[in-house]
């Protein structure tokens, strides 16, 4: 069987339900092993003290915010491309989650700033594109609801999606282009991590944590998504038959 | 054991706590939700396209 043909709704159904609590498993396992590094392994920063704490959440949060924006644009361009339905349930499933994350990863980076920066929010280049990025985020989310013809609303926010993949590379060299008040990038960098292993190791493991939290609430809203979508094709079927 | 900004420290993990519980609970109660409303048409008999064509269109 070719990868393309669980793309099937009926067969997607059936692979998620089977996958969904291992993978629940795992990420439960995961979080648990992160959370235990972070509060008992992890040290104290040397400038940040403990508040650093703070940071195996929000980095997380904002590498998610543009992992579920990627995952929306890929599915995008499967709803252009090849105008598969499972791809714009991906893609409509994906907004509410990024616009979780988004918001955390803005709502930690300010509990965050006021004590290491002095100040709640600045609108320097990295958190105004980010900013950008979560009413983006709600702005898809009101063009989806708005149009009520699944299709035409498929069409137009892949579109507009599409558009948006624009801000992606602003956030992330948004640092390194502009003179901000945000540190420039740690982790993925040319030259290596500037982060010492005893602090990396807990945040890749709370990065990977979130990353399958993502693919379990995205898996259960797909799944909640294509019900929604036969629901409505079987009301149509039942008024036709009523006329 | 968390320093000057333990406030800081359990605001934003409180935070991060809320909004996945949030939206856990809408993803869970949304999907009851979806099978309930699914359930009930199915037990008034009304069935998609391509379920009829297996069932040899019999609605």
């Amino acid at each position: 069987m070719r990868l393309i043909d669980y793309a099937n709704p009926t067969r997607f159904l059936g692979l998620s339900a089977a996958l969904l609590p291992w993978l629940a498993a795992v990420t439960a396992i995961t979080f648990a092993v992160g959370l235990y590094m972070v509060f008992f392994v992890a040290p104290a920063d040397y400038q940040q003290g403990e508040t650093v704490k703070i940071m195996y959440i929000h980095v997380p949060f904002a590498w998610l915010s543009m992992f579920c924006y990627m995952t929306m644009a890929a599915s995008a361009f499967g709803t252009l491309v090849w105008r598969h339905p499972l791809a714009d349930v991906s893609a409509k499933c994906a907004a509410p989650i990024g616009a979780a994350f988004t918001f955390l990863a803005l709502a930690t980076g300010s509990l965050w700033g006021k004590p290491m920066w002095g100040t709640w929010w600045v609108w320097d280049a990295r958190l105004t594109s980010v900013l950008v990025l979560f009413i983006m985020y709600l702005g898809l989310i009101a063009l989806q609801e708005t149009i009520e013809d699944p299709a035409r609303a498929a069409k137009a926010s892949a579109i507009l999606t599409l558009v948006g993949v624009v801000n992606i590379p602003i956030i992330k060299f948004s640092v390194d282009w502009w003179n901000t008040l945000h540190q420039p990038s740690s982790v993925f960098r040319m030259g290596g991590s500037t982060i010492a292993t005893s602090m990396l190791v807990p945040l890749l493991v709370m990065a990977v944590a979130f990353t399958l939290l993502f693919l379990v609430f995205h898996l259960m809203a797909m799944r909640n998504e294509i019900l929604r979508r036969r629901i409505r094709a079987m009301r149509m079927i039942e008024a036709a038959g009523a006329e | 054991m968390f320093g000057n900004h333990a406030g800081f420290i359990f605001a934003a993990y409180g935070i991060a706590i809320l909004v996945i519980v949030v939206l856990f609970v809408w993803i869970v109660v949304d999907g009851r939700s979806q099978r309930r409303q699914l359930a009930d048409l199915e037990s008034r008999g009304v069935r998609r396209r391509s379920e009829r064509s297996v069932d040899g269109g019999t609605a």
